[in-house]
């Protein structure tokens, strides 16, 4: 399961990629939770927009996420999830735990590489 | 109803075969022409189903699980995942949402709600010993409306 992270100041930010389910979770949990206890950030941000896929093993992720940032007060906040993904997260109500922000693609998307390719 | 069409899969608990699961189930529903979110929905659904059988079902393990779907007349579609792994004791509590014999806070005990929100029907049949079967069942509305 790839993975993208990066910290800074007080914010680290997972970009998570493709397919998120039950075989992928354990390795994305393991490296956001050694970057989350050796920098203790007060925001943790999982943005979903690459992510094609979710089941509900990612709702255990976003949970698990919560409970480890929580020890220092700290919070989850939820980048641009598709809407199918979305429908998972509003059935498992993780709109309670962490705020969900939806915005409009960022410059650099595929559709706009290909157009620069051509 | 008649069976129009049917297709049997089996294969090893190990949780790489979930991604595998629910791409052949879409693959089968493709001729049902779903939509995005139907598809999706189908695939979350067995992907929870699956990933019981690996997690719970065959705990002890790697056992086979089974897959039997169908398109039925009328745009309906039946997928049964079974395990002959240990069974449920009370199907009824395990699939109350939140209700998890998991890892405290990595799994969210939701895979049942999950299955019922996104199909139109959802049975399972366990014993214990024995093994679980989930049956899911979803009319698809795309064609419907031709």
């Amino acid at each position: 399961m790839p993975l993208k992270l990066h910290a800074e100041k007080n914010r680290v930010t997972a970009c998570l990629m493709g397919e998120i389910d039950h075989h992928g979770a354990g390795s994305l949990r393991e490296e956001i939770d050694e970057m989350l206890k050796r920098v203790r950030p007060d925001i943790l941000v999982l943005d979903f927009r690459d992510v094609t896929f979710m089941d509900s093993s990612g709702i255990g992720l976003v949970m698990g996420r919560y409970r480890l940032i929580r020890e220092w007060d700290g919070a989850v906040e939820i980048h641009n999830p598709p809407p199918s993904i979305k429908k998972v997260m509003r059935l498992a109500g993780l709109d309670r735990i962490a705020s969900i922000h939806s915005s409009p693609p960022k410059s650099g998307t595929n559709q706009e590489k290909m157009e620069a390719r051509v | 109803m008649k069976v129009l069409n049917e297709m049997k899969l089996s294969f090893p608990s190990r949780s790489a075969n979930e991604a595998f699961a629910r791409t052949a189930l879409s693959a089968f529903a493709a001729a049902l022409d779903p939509t995005i979110e139907e598809l999706a929905d189908m695939k979350t659904a067995v992907s929870e189903a699956v990933t019981n059988a690996i997690v719970h079902g065959y705990r002890e393990g790697i056992g086979t699980i089974y897959i039997h779907a169908k398109i039925l007349e009328k745009n309906r579609i039946v997928v049964r995942i079974r395990d002959t792994g240990c069974g449920i004791e009370n199907v009824k509590q395990a699939m109350e949402p939140l209700y998890t014999t998991g890892p405290a806070g990595e799994r969210s005990g939701l895979g049942f709600a999950v299955m019922e929100a996104f199909m139109d029907k959802v049975t399972v049949r366990s014993r214990v010993g024995r093994g679980t079967s989930v049956t899911l069942e979803k009319t698809i509305q795309s064609k419907g409306a031709e």
